[in-house]
């Protein structure tokens, strides 16, 4: 299943190599161009110079993560993250660098705890990756200052229509526009798969100055909150209602127009969606925003529980559904004059 | 069976305190290769013979049961509230994978989420999260869930073990385990060794909710002398030296009221007759271990500690040397080697 390939792979901010190569692999045949620009965004065409409007798509390759900051003399490691809430990772397994080296983060036993110790987070700074390595010269033959670190968690399929998955955001999105570049689209599409976007949207600033397009569909994984105690106002997002459109967060403002349009073609194929219901968090849709003197751009998202964990959960049915809508969309908007 | 290979295959199975079964058969079964009988008593516990000359019986204690979570009730939307069973810091538990064991026979997975960072209130970060707000995501319907699970089920943490540099293993359920795996060394060590006491392996159940099990088959045993084996806290960054042992460098021979002052000292005899590397701790209270209820059963028990040094307890990612485990099947082997020939009743006189 593509999807557990692309949430399997690791691919930091930075490093996203091992995505490019998968995504690379999978595209071999059904499109026109590939090209990786000196950041590694990998850029590719399908139905180029032909007639219709050219649509871009784009979804970022990295995904949350930590690296190893410093080896002690003990042969612990320290580490520095990207984007994770230190929080979640006491008791965890992680795989750290190219030789997929396995370390746990412990903590310090309960017993040795008190209450109001418990009451508070750990801070990053008490925590570290144990390789079992009993002095800095020994866990040097196997980590170095730099290697990236990943959660040891493994794509599962459960409950009804479930999946739990690390690097969900974004290769939910890396996934959808896969599949429609394989599908049967006639009109001209540059799909751009960024790097670095868990950093501060780094990759698609480059991208979005080399491509352009007369507008550009963004694909996320979006957070969710459907889970009690929350009402419905507060939910953001519900799994399993459907792909998530944006109207609104820190870095675009989608254009009303371009939201009706893709909403009258999720209603015309019957295909179900939701609105995402919060101004949180940015994506890489504002840099194509306001490039090359403004693009109209809408965003697509696959709703995720626990976005930026290690179990984040989706419905797949909603990730299906973000693909019809996708496809259905160029095969509307493409032949439009 | 290889010990490590052991060790690995009993922690990754579940045996929550009360609820032991799925761990207990399969240390049944692998003690059955080396000992002449193994039952399991009425409070679960898994009781293996090796036969000696009838002189004396000596008795191991190692605890199977692992803390773990059960269901308190059932959410909306397939959502699931749970309590603990025994002690966990509930800042390990945030997006951890579990494995609900579910009242119909099928086992659940689900994950404990978390408010992603995006939705999080100025100062949601330096708190940590109750135990009362966490909740098990099943994936299921309202409806589907209830056929599936309901109060009472008992959770585990889904975690299979992963081996370190330096023989060191890592997972959930090495507290007591590897103790159990110890006294399996020493079963295989005693196989085909003559010694004149009677040897009892067991693995006791629900220590960690009062040693109950413990209190159950040293009344049932009665042995002349019944050694608790245990974890102790390894050194980590965050601990003091007196709060901690080493890690990797041999068992740890404990002393204090709790454990008979002769019973320690043979054991530190034994260590040196054999060259088993050891370390030494003093307990100035009743121990948190088997030891405790061992020493008051029936009319008084010569009582013993031995502590397995271990990094990070009661987590899901506990750390042990198999090294370290070994040499503590070594020692109890020396210990039954050392008795040979002993007047216990002289012997243990104070």
């Amino acid at each position: 299943m593509l999807i557990k390939k692309l949430t399997d792979a690791n691919g930091l901010p930075g490093n996203e190599g091992e995505i490019r190569s998968i995504i690379k692999e999978e595209l071999e045949g059904h499109v026109d161009s590939m090209l990786t620009d000196r950041m590694g965004n990998l850029i590719v065409t399908k139905n180029a110079g032909k007639p219709g409007k050219h649509i871009g798509l784009s979804a970022h390759m990295d995904e949350v993560g930590m690296l190893v900051k410093r080896v002690e003399d003990s042969g612990l490691i320290r580490m520095g993250l990207f984007g994770l809430d230190p929080r979640i990772l006491p008791s965890k397994i992680v795989v750290i660098g190219k030789d997929k080296v396995k370390g746990v983060i412990g903590t310090k036993p309960v017993h040795m705890t008190k209450a109001d110790e418990r009451a508070k987070a750990i801070e990053l700074d008490a925590l570290y990756i144990d390789i079992g390595a009993s002095s800095k010269e020994e866990a040097e033959k196997s980590v170095s200052m730099g290697d990236f670190v990943y959660f040891d968690s493994e794509f599962t399929e459960f409950g009804e229509h479930k999946i739990k998955a690390k690097a969900l955001d974004d290769r939910a999105g890396c996934g959808i526009i896969i599949e429609v570049l394989k599908s049967d689209i006639k009109t001209p599409v540059t799909a751009v798969f960024c790097v670095q976007e868990e950093v501060g949207l780094r990759g698609s600033m480059a991208a979005a100055n080399r491509v352009s397009a007369d507008m550009f569909v963004n694909l996320e994984g979006t957070v969710s909150a459907d889970m009690p105690p929350n009402e419905d106002y507060e939910k953001v997002t519900v799994l399993g209602d459907g792909p998530a459109l944006s109207l609104i967060d820190r870095s675009s403002v989608y254009l009303k127009e371009y939201v009706n349009k893709m909403t009258a073609v999720a209603e015309e194929n019957a295909i179900p969606y939701q609105f995402r219901r919060t101004g949180a968090g940015g994506t890489d849709a504002g840099n194509y925003h306001t490039a090359h003197g403004g693009t109209p751009v809408i965003g697509v998202a696959v709703p995720c529980r626990y976005l930026h964990s290690p179990v984040s959960v989706m419905d797949k049915r909603d990730y299906e559904n973000a693909i019809k809508l996708v496809k259905a969309f160029i095969n509307k908007y493409g032949e439009e004059q | 069976m290889d010990t490590k290979k052991f060790v690995m295959s009993i922690c990754d199975a579940s045996g929550v305190s009360g609820y032991e079964s799925e761990a207990a058969g399969i240390i049944k079964d692998a003690f059955a290769e080396y000992c002449d009988e193994v039952s399991i008593d009425r409070l679960g516990n898994v009781v293996a013979v090796k036969k000696g000359k009838g002189k004396a019986k000596v008795a191991f204690f190692s605890h199977m049961d692992e803390i773990g979570l059960v269901v308190l009730g059932l959410d909306k939307n397939g959502f699931v509230r749970f309590h603990q069973i025994g002690g966990y810091d509930q800042r390990t538990l945030l997006c951890q994978e579990v494995v609900i064991h579910g009242y119909s026979g099928e086992k659940v997975f689900g994950v404990i989420g978390i408010k992603p960072p995006h939705l999080q209130e100025p100062g949601d970060a330096e708190k940590s999260v109750k135990m009362s707000d966490m909740l098990i995501d099943t994936g299921y319907s309202e409806e589907k869930l209830k056929e599936l699970v309901r109060t009472g089920d008992i959770i585990t943490i889904k975690r299979k073990m992963i081996e370190l540099k330096n023989e060191a293993v890592s997972g959930k359920a090495l507290d007591d385990r590897a103790c159990v795996a110890a006294m399996y060394e020493c079963a295989k060590l005693l196989k085909d060794y003559n010694h004149d006491a009677d040897v009892y392996f067991v693995a006791t159940t629900q220590e960690e909710v009062g040693s109950m099990g413990a209190i159950v088959s040293t009344y049932n045993i009665e042995p002349d002398i019944g050694v608790a084996l245990d974890v102790g806290f390894a050194k980590t960054p965050e601990l003091k030296p007196s709060q901690c042992t080493e890690f990797n460098k041999g068992p740890v021979i404990e002393y204090g009221p709790n454990i008979h002052p002769k019973v320690a000292d043979m054991f530190k005899e034994a260590a040196k007759e054999e060259g088993i590397p050891f370390q030494l701790e003093v307990y100035t209270g009743n121990t948190g271990t088997d030891a405790r209820v061992v020493q008051v059963s029936r009319s008084g028990i010569a009582s013993g500690l031995l502590a397995l040094p271990l990094k990070y307890m009661h987590t899901s990612v506990e750390t042990i040397s198999v090294k370290d485990l070994k040499a503590t099947g070594r020692l109890l082997q020396a210990f039954v080697k050392h008795l040979n020939g002993k007047d216990l009743e002289e012997t243990l006189c104070l």
